[in-house]
């Protein structure tokens, strides 16, 4: 095999391919900054969660529309700020901390999405909902995926420096009178409509996927902010690109093997990245002063 | 000067803080000092406004919010944060750049200059994550001095500092002082207070004393401060002097 027919011909011969590189691409480009974020924010998890709260809406959508990943984005993106906001809200007025009621309604969320889909589709339906069908994306699916990354791109501009003034020392914005409230919102939104894409992408279980494992390697690569999104981004897009071939040549399925792609880039990066093991295990000679 | 009166701060209905009186005197070094569980914190939470008044009131005499400074304890602060000494800096100025304005030659310079005071420069570039906690301290004091407040908060700020950084902050200190600054700060080293704050506020949930150091600092109201019990008192009679509970009596039918 010439390395012609290894790394390109598949994109070149095949127009599902095209489409599904240029949904991981897109995909990227908004999830990695979003998700560098979510992890300083030390939300994680939510984000995990809020991946599964986009499931009701989205079935409610898939009843409504059939397969239809334009009706199911809306009803996704619907559910998923629903659950955000309310969560959110639940959390400041009981005791109970972020995590638990976040744990509480993407559980809910989940169970009723499942049987949402289940009342009307076949196991198929509810596979390519739960997985995603990132080979069968059609031009809406990819105008959306790009329109989110847009948008994100173009709102992180205006609130960046909130957000991160408000990750490191949410105390000290409210002091100066920085409306912390405002942009937090905006950026659950953000989350969520980034979840939307991923949702066409990788399904509402692995929607997660090319969101946080980039920013965990971001993480351990570097230690500027700038940098940790860059790497993100190239992380997410290397693990679109070499997932799909390996999927396309292994004929694996297509929206796992692009998360495990980006679950070596961790593992490899865990041992071999300055934040990493085995660097901090080697002795070096210390510097003079 | 800042007037405190009859102020009381609770949580679940005990006091933290309880029908505090008296007065920051405006101009000097002021420590607040007293056990572990006194309301130290909380009352300075409640004079930021952070939380509600049970009962009382502050008069700020004349001076706003935004002259008003607060630096937290540090520890609660993630030192691994991606952010370089001159990001954080800058940050103090919020007021003037906001979300979205540029950072003006003016303020850059004003940044420069805290930083030199704090024998920082030379930093600027470095993450925050490469700092001791000595130097930590010393940038969020030169980010608070972009601030440019006339009452400065400070809430046990040498904790885990060595000699050295404590002194240089002290020092500090007594510039602000000399600048006509306000400066309160919760401590505990009593040696410390006594020779650098004129002015002490021994807090035990309710005040001990409060005045000039060598007349708050005595053995007695010392042994006071520490027999208050650190547990609440859950059979404990609804507060007498609570007016919001004698009016309620007054007015019941």
């Amino acid at each position: 095999m010439t390395p012609h027919e290894l790394l390109i011909a598949p994109f070149d011969e095949f127009g599902f391919m095209r489409r599904a590189l240029m949904a991981c691409l897109a995909l990227g480009l908004g999830a990695g900054p979003v998700g560098v974020l979510l992890m300083l924010r030390r939300m994680s998890l939510v984000g995990d969660a809020l991946s599964h709260a986009v499931l009701p809406g989205a079935a409610i959508g898939f009843l409504l529309a059939g397969l239809s990943y334009p009706a199911m984005g809306a009803g996704g993106l619907v559910a998923g700020l629903v659950v955000a906001l309310l969560a959110g809200q639940v959390s400041r007025e009981t005791v109970l901390k972020e995590d638990a009621t976040f744990a509480t309604f993407y559980l809910t969320s989940l169970a009723a999405g499942v049987l949402i889909v289940s009342l009307r589709g076949s196991n198929v339906d509810l596979l390519h909902v739960l997985f995603g069908t990132i080979l069968a994306i059609d031009d809406a699916a990819i105008l959306l995926v790009g329109l989110i990354a847009t948008l994100t791109w173009m709102t992180l501009a205006l609130v960046w420096r909130p957000l991160v003034a408000e990750c490191f020392d949410p105390e000290f914005l409210r002091m100066v009178g920085g409306r912390g409230r405002g942009p937090h919102l905006l950026f659950l939104a953000l989350v969520v409509i980034n979840l939307v894409a991923g949702f066409q992408t990788l399904g509402t279980l692995m929607a997660v996927g090319l969101m946080m494992i980039p920013a965990a390697v971001a993480r351990l690569w570097t230690r500027t902010l700038t940098g940790m999104v860059l790497v993100a981004m190239g992380v997410a897009w290397s693990s679109g690109y070499l997932g799909l071939l390996i999927s396309f040549h292994a004929q694996l399925a297509s929206g796992p093997t692009i998360v495990l792609t980006a679950s070596v880039q961790f593992l490899l990066s865990l041992v071999l990245a300055p934040g990493g093991v085995v660097l901090r295990l080697l002795k070096r000679p210390h510097l003079a002063q | 000067m800042i007037g405190i009166q009859d102020l009381t701060v609770t949580y679940h209905r005990h006091p933290a803080v309880h029908h505090l009186t008296g007065r920051f005197a405006a101009g000097e070094l002021t420590a607040i000092t007293g056990p572990n569980g006194a309301g130290k914190t909380t009352l300075f939470k409640a004079v930021m406004g952070e939380i509600p008044l049970s009962n009382g009131s502050i008069d700020w005499h004349g001076l706003t919010r935004a002259q008003v400074a607060w630096l937290p304890q540090t520890s609660r602060l993630d030192r691994t944060f991606p952010m370089s000494v001159a990001d954080t800096v800058l940050m103090g100025g919020w007021r003037q750049t906001g979300a979205l304005g540029r950072v003006t030659r003016d303020l850059a310079e004003r940044a420069r200059r805290s930083l030199e005071i704090v024998r920082m420069r030379g930093f600027e570039g470095r993450g925050i994550d490469a700092l001791s906690a000595g130097q930590f301290q010393r940038v969020l004091f030169a980010r608070l001095m972009l601030l440019d407040a006339r009452v400065i908060l400070l809430d046990e700020p040498f904790a885990a500092l060595d000699a050295r950084s404590t002194e240089e902050l002290l020092e500090l200190l007594h510039r602000w002082r000399r600048e006509g600054r306000t400066v309160i700060a919760i401590l505990h080293d009593l040696e410390q207070i006594r020779a650098h704050f004129s002015q002490t506020l021994l807090l035990a949930r309710h005040r001990i004393a409060w005045g000039t150091t060598e007349t708050v600092l005595t053995a007695e109201n010392l042994r006071q401060a520490r027999t208050m019990a650190e547990a609440w008192n859950d059979q404990a009679a609804p507060c007498a002097s609570d007016p919001d509970l004698d009016r309620s009596r007054h007015d019941a039918p």
